[in-house]
């Protein structure tokens, strides 16, 4: 086995960031997305450009404002400090806050354009039907738009499983907690050990293409990749 | 129900519509105007469908919408039928009507529901998905997933609208008869006359967002102050009973207000109703009655009033019984007989004309 025990327990904090992020951006990102989708608010576009700018901020930007927010005397840090909670920087409770905020865009995006894409008549159609509008948003909009969820969700996924900057930021790189498989590969080309870095690079290449190839295969009449 | 009030104002950018009316909730009332008059929008507004109508709908004194309250359309109790069929695509041809089925309040009974598919033809399709259907084959299952749900009012948006000629004329008989059968009173939008004519009883006619004449359709059909008159397709609409089949010549005897009337068509059961429908141009007008003509049906009838249309045409109303007649003759024709109103003349139908 070429992977060490470092190697896998940064594999493992990996999988387990983008797990709990992409369950977490799903929760917080639905009603977004469908907030987005339907409201006719005039200033929707600055909610729309916030959430975007991940999509274009070089990370170390977006993770030194996060570190600062993270920390002690931060907005979000100093809330959790005073509540008595454990400090967020260099955390990995703070490294799932900042995924939550990078890999936004890439969750959000695609349910805002499922939703929108359904239109209102499935909707309405439902409600002549005798559904309320709760009952029209799980039995009509989430089935409808049920490809949108799965790209939502492997581009989530996919997106932090490959961050390095922002994880760099405000994590740090403390094996066991916040040394994530994308450090460890640039520690090993540090120090030379090409092996390694092979192995664990090797890793997460296959990981994503397995991905991608289960999406596109569970769901051929649609595009992963969405405009 | 017996009526619903309407008092609405609806803008839009460059439109109004403004209706302030009692519609009557029994048989088929039918909204007629071109498009553009603001009939969807009037339905629309009726199913809740439209939030920023202003003023105030009520049904029997309850109140659907005034200026502080909104009932949902999920509360309203009504059924819609869409122009476009709109089925639930995740969702195959069972499970749409289900939706409906297990959301209703006092859903039609099972009987009811198997006997119904049957007459649709959607039996066989209950395992389908919607993008395996043809448009006419969607359409049907669409009216049929809001009948399920026995609607205290039934509306429909030109249900026929985006469907092929083929299409309609399967869906049409199965509309005028499920109308005739069920009890719930329907609101019937369209821009097609011919489908008015064959389904509706009264008749909302619509312009420009304003209601231009209410009431019986016979009567609307044949005001001369109306337009629905002065088309280039005027007809009247008149309801006979089926009183003898003569196998000879394959023709059925109907009764008017106590007068024959003979049509060709295949044998129809005694006693029943049929409506039939008259092109103004099919009319002509006699002082006395003929004996020597090829035309069987010679009806008595008194002129109710008559209107130049053009330079060259006249359009005559003529009462028989309760029924009225639209008649167009040229207006050379009139003079020469000298026909004014109260006269009573012979109507004469070919009857190669008359469609059952």
């Amino acid at each position: 086995m070429i992977l060490d025990q470092q190697d896998l327990t940064a594999l493992w904090v990996t999988l387990k960031l983008a797990s709990i992020s992409t369950l977490l951006l799903l929760v917080l990102g639905t009603p977004l997305a469908w907030w987005l989708a339907r409201s006719r608010w005039r200033f929707k576009l600055v909610i729309e450009a916030l959430i975007a700018l991940p999509l274009i901020l070089p990370p170390s930007v977006l993770g030194f404002y996060l570190l600062l927010a993270l920390g002690p005397n931060g907005p979000i840090g100093g809330v959790v400090d005073f509540l008595g909670g454990p400090p967020l920087a260099f955390s990995f409770s703070g490294l799932v806050i900042g995924s939550v905020f990078y890999s936004l865009p890439f969750v959000v995006q695609p349910l805002q354009n499922g939703f929108s894409s359904l239109g209102r008549r499935p909707l309405e159609v439902a409600a002549t039907l005798g559904a309320s509008p709760l009952d029209q948003f799980f039995s009509v909009a989430i089935p409808m738009a049920k490809s949108s969820f799965i790209t939502a969700g492997v581009l989530g996924f996919a997106h932090t499983l490959g961050e390095f900057g922002v994880v760099l930021m405000i994590g740090g790189n403390i094996p066991g907690s916040t040394q994530v498989a994308s450090i460890a590969i640039y520690d090993h080309v540090e120090t030379l050990e090409y092996a390694q870095a092979h192995a664990l690079a090797g890793c997460l290449l296959l990981l994503s293409f397995v991905m991608l190839l289960l999406v596109y295969g569970a769901n051929r009449r649609y595009s992963v990749v969405t405009p | 129900m017996t009526s619903i009030r309407v008092d609405i104002s609806v803008q839009r950018d460059d439109f109004t519509l403004e209706v302030n009316t009692d519609i009557a909730l029994s048989g088929v009332t039918a909204i007629f105007g071109s498009s553009g008059s603001g009939k969807t929008t009037l339905l629309r507004s009726i199913a809740g469908l439209i939030n920023n109508t202003q003023g105030s709908i009520r049904v029997n004194n309850v109140v659907w919408q005034n200026e502080t309250e909104f009932l949902s359309t999920h509360r309203r109790g009504v059924g819609f039928v869409f122009q476009q069929p709109s089925l639930f695509e995740h969702l195959n041809v069972k499970k749409n009507i289900d939706f409906g089925l297990h959301r209703a309040k006092a859903p039609m009974s099972p009987k009811q529901i198997q006997l119904m598919l049957d007459l649709m033809g959607i039996q066989p399709l209950l395992n389908r998905m919607p993008w395996q259907l043809s448009g006419g084959e969607q359409q049907r299952v669409a009216i049929a997933r809001t009948l399920v749900t026995n609607p205290n009012l039934l509306l429909l948006d030109e249900p026929l609208a985006a469907l092929g000629d083929d299409q309609k004329s399967d869906i049409l008989p199965f509309l005028t008869q499920t109308f005739k059968q069920l009890s719930i009173p329907v609101v019937y939008v369209s821009h097609v006359k011919d489908e008015i004519a064959k389904l509706a009883d009264h008749l909302v006619l619509l312009e420009s967002g304003k209601i231009i004449g209410q009431g019986e359709i016979k009567e609307m059909f044949t005001s001369l102050d109306l337009p629905l008159a002065h088309a280039l397709d005027a007809e009247s609409v008149i309801e006979t009973e089926v009183t003898d089949y003569d196998e000879n010549f394959g023709l059925v005897r109907l009764t008017l207000a106590g007068i024959s009337l003979h049509v060709a068509s295949p044998p129809l059961t005694l006693g029943s109703h049929v409506r039939l429908q008259i092109f103004a141009r099919d009319i002509s007008i006699a002082l006395e009655k003929p004996n020597n003509s090829s035309i069987l049906n010679v009806i008595p009838v008194i002129i109710d009033s008559l209107k130049q249309q053009g330079k060259s045409q006249v359009n005559l109303r003529l009462l028989v019984g309760n029924s009225v007649l639209l008649s167009r003759i040229t207006r050379k024709s009139a003079l020469q007989l000298n026909l004014k109103p109260g006269d009573s003349v012979y109507a004469q139908i070919k009857t190669a004309a008359i469609c059952v």
